[in-house]
């Protein structure tokens, strides 16, 4: 490639171009100022969304991550604005999700010098993200870009960091750009090892009931396509993590379930009943296993992940695949034997039906004329058809939409897994909807989460982002509550909240509101919500005081999930 | 049960390395008992010794997390009859306890060695196990020990592949 002299902060965008960014997520500020200068160039071709705050930015890169197969990327600049994106680093981290970040740093002689806005970011990002690093020159600038975005996308994907101090920025140097494709001490794509297959397909084979269990993996392999195939000619039943919904369509006959502490009953009660236990993709997170000395003891586990330190860590396999679930499922699905499990399929359908029974007269304790969050969000399923794309807060509303929306299609699931950040479902709709214009986005926030990032919706009047967003307002923190009245005597202690009018909040912002109690103006008023053009916010009045159900305590077992 | 473990880590030399080692075992609330690093026979490639007392199943854990770590090429945890290592003491005393024929005695019954004298004190050098510098510093310390300093555990491992062909796999 030819040489030119540029800058370091021209380098950062030609870098950026070259990796096919289009959009980045991001806030000014001192530190930052020589790379938002040169970006002020690229505005006709790359769209920089201006958040409100900065982990607005990082969470909106990663539900544009999440829908659209790209790598998010962030600026921000030194101190706070690149501490205001740690929340996001923890997020992107636990969750696997692709980021580049890139924050403006002190001139390198104050660095350590407690000058104005520094911080040790890459110190205090070091266990957040999947790599950092800081750069001083002008010269190292297209090579770290070109390595993060290596990093940020092979193997498990994850979040990087690339601290650059402001005099790297100003420093001019020859710009050359070369992607980045190995990594010494880095393997993206693992070695499969045949042998371990082998022994996975002859324990699938010979299983009576096997049960299979699916993460965002599936996904962040591509490998949705092959899952189906694997499925049908195995006959196995399938169930998802949190982060897995949409990787196999719900409506899908072998489909039986969401996993874990506010699953389903039957995946749960079956996961102690199985013979083998296969998982791909996913990590046996403490919410999907509960108990682990009383999880699946009685099956063997084939465990297939990207991540070698996933397999062993909390269930031991007896078969651990260290591979990319595609690339394992291609070569699995030549090694299994056609088959089909009527009567096992049939066992999970019975156990649903008990749920169903059981839930339906939980329902009745509660005032009958007060909407439940579970009705809003089945409407929703109905009048969408499964098809938008659902991104959701943390709590009730997070367990009820992962429970009772029909996730049918691929990426249309975004919402904060392994770290529980509330906050997360504003500035991530915002991301998603950008990430995939052409589809439909709904967010859907409690009254509670809402509140902690707000100021996004002048990020959202900003960019006309066509978001609809839904505020299921039961006046608490409905999740905290639960757990109060169940294992804390229901002394409610601070749970209740106070909100503000969140419909002339929207208005306010020029984006159009309304407010729904009546269980017989639920479908209008959520058809009107998705008709609409442009943003749109819908209060839903629920009912106070509804605990999610099933429900597997602390420390209990997932045989022992409780339906009330 | 808990046992003592060695866990070798050969990285690239980049800066802050020794944290992001680090933070690993901190994360699972694990103490270092000693931690070395140095450049290793490959050029570039830095080692780091690191010795702890946890179980099996946690240090197989970490050596996990740690290979996760962008820049570290390869991790290994050894028993120790897997390994031999040493460890470097020195010892600072007034020259004058010198005068009394028993420090002698000790120096030569602990096979140490006298680096420095100086009119005012000297330096005295032992390599050796733990429980062999432990030893010498009691039985010094009844003539008066003004500053005593233990390196970290170095070791070599008896049974591994050299290096040089990990760095060949990669």
């Amino acid at each position: 490639m030819n040489s030119t002299k540029t800058t370091g902060a021209e380098a950062v965008m030609k870098s950026l171009v070259a990796e096919g960014v289009d959009t980045i997520f991001g806030y000014p500020g001192g530190a930052i100022m020589p790379i938002y200068d040169a970006l002020y160039d690229y505005v006709s071709t790359v769209n920089h969304v201006l958040v409100r705050h900065e982990q607005g930015a990082i969470h909106a890169a990663q539900g544009y991550a999440r829908t659209s197969k790209k790598t998010g990327v962030v600026f921000a600049t030194s101190g706070p604005g690149a501490t205001n994106l740690i929340t996001g680093l923890a997020d992107a981290l636990i969750d696997s999700t692709p980021l580049v970040c890139i924050t403006g740093q002190v001139a390198s002689h104050l660095l350590g010098t407690d000058a104005f806005q520094e911080t040790d970011v890459v110190g205090i990002s070091m266990p957040i993200t999947k790599w950092n690093c800081q750069v001083t020159k002008a010269e190292d600038i297209p090579a770290a870009i070109a390595k993060a975005f290596y990093i940020a996308q092979s193997g498990r994907p994850g979040p990087v960091l690339i601290d650059i101090t402001k005099d790297a920025q100003f420093e001019e140097m020859d710009f050359q750009y070369e992607k980045c494709t190995h990594i010494r001490s880095y393997r993206g794509r693992p070695r499969i090892n045949k042998a371990h297959l082998e022994e996975a397909a002859s324990l699938i084979n010979n299983a009576q009931k096997p049960f299979l269990l699916i993460g965002q993996g599936i996904m962040l392999s591509n490998a949705e396509k092959e899952l189906v195939e694997f499925v049908e000619k195995s006959g196995i039943p399938v169930a998802s993590t949190l982060l897995g919904l949409g990787a196999f369509p719900n409506e899908h006959p072998q489909y039986v379930g969401f996993l874990g502490m506010h699953g389903d009953y039957a995946p749960n009660i079956k996961t102690n009943e199985c013979d083998v236990l296969i998982a791909i993709g996913m990590r046996f997170d403490d919410r999907v296993t509960g108990d682990v000395s009383r999880y699946a003891t009685q099956a063997k586990v084939v465990h297939i992940d990207i991540d070698a330190a996933e397999l062993n860590k909390i269930i031991p396999a007896d078969v651990g695949v260290h591979a990319d679930a595609k690339e394992a499922l291609t070569l699995l699905l030549d090694l299994v034997q056609e088959k089909q499990h009527t009567a096992w399929l049939q066992e999970f359908k019975d156990a649903k039906i008990v749920e169903e029974e059981t839930l339906a007269e939980n329902a009745k304790e509660l005032h009958s004329d007060e909407l439940k969050m579970d009705e809003v969000i089945k409407m929703l399923s109905e009048v969408t058809n499964g098809e938008a794309v659902v991104v959701t807060d943390v709590g009730q509303h997070q367990m009820m939409t992962a429970r009772y929306y029909q996730y049918n299609k691929t990426k249309s699931n975004v919402t904060s897994g392994g770290l529980g950040t509330m906050g997360f479902a504003l500035p991530a709709a915002i991301g998603a909807k950008i990430g995939v214009p052409d589809k439909p986005v709904v967010a859907i926030i409690g009254d509670g989460g809402f509140q902690m990032t707000l100021q996004e919706l002048g990020t959202i009047l900003q960019s006309d982002v066509d978001l609809k967003i839904i505020i299921l307002n039961n006046r608490f923190l409905g999740m905290v509550r639960q757990w109060q009245q169940m294992f804390f005597e229901k002394r409610y202690s601070f749970t209740n909240m106070v909100s503000p009018d969140f419909v002339a909040l929207a208005k306010s912002y020029s984006i159009e509101a309304t407010k729904v109690e009546a269980r017989a103006d639920l479908k209008e008023s959520l058809l009107e919500m998705l008709n609409h053009k442009g943003a749109y916010l819908l209060e839903v009045m629920v009912a106070k005081e509804e605990n999610v159900f099933p429900m597997i305590p602390t420390g209990a077992s997932v045989s022992e999930v409780r339906l009330n | 049960m808990e046992k003592t473990y060695t866990v070798s880590v050969f990285t690239e030399n980049s800066i802050g390395m020794m944290n992001r080692v680090t933070i690993i075992f901190t994360r699972r609330h694990l103490n270092i008992d000693s931690i070395t690093a140095s450049e290793s026979e490959v050029k570039g490639v830095f080692r780091y010794t690191i010795v702890l007392r946890t179980t099996r199943d946690q240090v197989d854990k970490v050596v996990k997390q740690l290979e996760k770590v962008i820049d570290v090429l390869k991790a290994f945890v050894h028993e120790e009859s897997e390994i031999v290592h040493q460890e470097i003491a020195m010892y600072k005393m007034r020259t004058e306890s010198l005068t009394n024929g028993d420090v002698e005695k000790v120096i030569r019954k602990h096979h140490a060695r006298i680096l420095t004298v100086d009119p005012t004190f000297m330096v005295i050098e032992k390599t050796g196990h733990v429980e062999e510098t432990q030893l010498l510093l009691e039985n010094l310390q009844p003539y008066g020990v003004l500053e005593f300093v233990r390196s970290g555990r170095v070791a070599i491992t008896k049974p591994m592949k050299e290096l040089r062909s990990y760095l060949e796999e990669l």
